[in-house]
């Protein structure tokens, strides 16, 4: 519904805002998202809601290229401040030893006839597939920055604490369109794993801070 | 069949004994540079030729309804002609009237040539030593030494691959992910993954030139599609159907931005 929704809304208000910049062509985004609706024709109609769909934010930064105009990016920041959701506790350092766990954990929520995972499989945040965290992890990925001795640079007030959850809950409130997943908006994590992992960040017990 | 062999069994040996090297060296720095080292390695003995030789006899071989072999198969540059055919693909074909790649284009000529239905030309596509697999990786070697030259002299071929730039962009799904996420960026991995950029053409290039390829970690060889789709699962998408438009728009982007590139598949991915 929302592919469809997409491609109305590029038809209702041509994008000459594009103009000069590398962005999208209404007629390229109608063709490809017909392609999409036929070359996923045993997608179901759950799966479309849930993943093939897009919110305004994935839409804009399909768009964009990842590379959002000044007030594209504002409107976006904006939506993803709205986002933010906390413990209920609203303890938001949580235990680093789950937050270990969380960091290590890649599988999970994969579909398919090929390789699926089992609906039961743990979900984890994956950090280390792009970031370094631990020293003594060499596995660690590039594609975002190296966390290794975070807290020690952060600290755990509770303003740190907080901007920490947030980034991790939906990044795209300081970096519109970053490559970064929304795990807290997308439900992906829950908010006090979300907290285990910023202990696992900036708890000076965390291997991340040794 | 000999010199099948006698490849596999030097393979073996330099599996093993880089296994040692790589899993010492995996404890300091020199992890990527012993990665590539081992790479480089069993470059010299790669398994995908035994998926070459067995797609040569199925190309030969009288198979299908009709009892005839593949010989006549118009890969874009004319029946049977495929030296360099590979280099050159996805292209349009007027007989069907579609962009294809090699993969859809093979089972286009077993259904239309040798009379088997979809379902018998695709059986086990993405199963290891597949006849797919067999038959992909065959075609592909034949353009060993061929620049990659995509065309786009037909209007369906330049809106196929401003389709695939455009899905290359497209994000969705609980992760937020699209090919961009991760390939749109100089020099960087998942974990020890080195991850080409394919907004770069050096780096398109050095990919795609090796493709199809023998995965050590599979210990099959895959083909483009088959690597795309998994890509597509590990984005937490759903499956998109085999041989179907996304597929291709998106082979044929990346393709495209490998223009150039000399082809040297099958190569050896980890």
């Amino acid at each position: 519904m929302r592919v469809i929704l997409r491609v109305l809304g590029c038809l209702a208000a041509p994008s000459l805002a594009c103009a000069g910049l590398a962005c999208a062509d209404d007629d390229v985004i109608q063709r490809s998202e017909l392609m999409l609706r036929r070359s996923f024709s045993s997608a179901t109609p759950e799966q479309w809601s849930t993943r093939l769909g897009q919110d305004s934010t994935q839409a804009l930064c399909s768009q964009y290229r990842n590379r959002p105009q000044q007030q594209v990016g504002a409107q976006i920041a904006a939506d993803a401040r709205s986002s933010m959701r906390y413990p209920e506790s609203g303890q938001l350092l949580g235990d680093w030893r789950q937050g270990a766990r969380l960091a290590s954990i890649g599988a999970g929520g994969q579909i398919g006839t090929i390789e699926p995972d089992r609906p039961d499989t743990p979900r984890g945040g994956n950090c280390y597939a792009c970031h370094a965290l631990a020293a003594t992890e060499v596995a660690a990925g590039t594609l975002g920055p190296s966390l290794t001795h975070y807290g020690r640079r952060q600290g755990t007030s509770s303003e740190s604490v907080r901007s920490v959850y947030q980034r991790i809950y939906n990044a795209q409130a300081f970096t519109p369109c970053s490559v970064m997943p929304r795990f807290g908006h997308n439900g992906w994590l829950t908010p006090n794993e979300i907290a285990d992992i910023v202990a696992y960040l900036l708890d000076p017990a965390s291997p991340v801070n040794k | 069949m000999s010199k099948a062999c006698r490849h596999l069994v030097r393979w073996a040996c330099v599996a093993f004994t880089s296994g040692l090297m790589v899993s010492a060296a995996a404890q300091d720095d020199h992890a990527v540079r012993e990665i590539q080292r081992y790479r480089q390695m069993l470059q010299e003995a790669n398994p995908a030729e035994l998926s070459e030789l067995r797609g040569e006899d199925l190309w030969r071989s009288l198979r299908g309804r009709n009892h005839v072999s593949l010989e006549r198969c118009d890969l874009g540059l004319g029946p049977g002609r495929l030296e360099g055919a590979y280099s050159r693909l996805p292209r349009y074909f007027a007989d069907t009237g579609k962009v294809q790649d090699a993969e859809s284009r093979l089972v286009t000529c077993m259904m239309t040539i040798q009379g088997m239905t979809l379902e018998e030309a695709t059986r086990d596509w993405h199963s290891p030593n597949s006849d797919m697999e067999a038959l992909v990786t065959y075609v592909a070697g034949l353009s060993k030494g061929y620049a990659i030259d995509v065309p786009l002299s037909h209007p369906e071929e330049a809106r196929m691959v401003a389709a695939g730039e455009e899905l290359f962009f497209r994000r969705s799904g609980p992760l937020d992910f699209g090919c961009s996420s991760c390939h749109s960026m100089p020099g960087r991995r998942i974990r020890l993954q080195e991850l080409p950029n394919f907004l770069d053409s050096g780096s398109a290039r050095g990919a795609m030139t090796q493709w199809p390829a023998y995965r050590v970690s599979q210990g099959a060889v895959w083909t483009m599609e088959r690597r795309l789709i998994d890509c597509i699962r590990q984005m937490r998408w759903p499956q998109p159907e085999y041989l179907s438009d996304v597929v291709i728009a998106l082979e044929m982007y990346l393709q495209r931005q490998a223009n150039g590139g000399v082809m040297q598949a099958p190569g050896m991915k980890r």
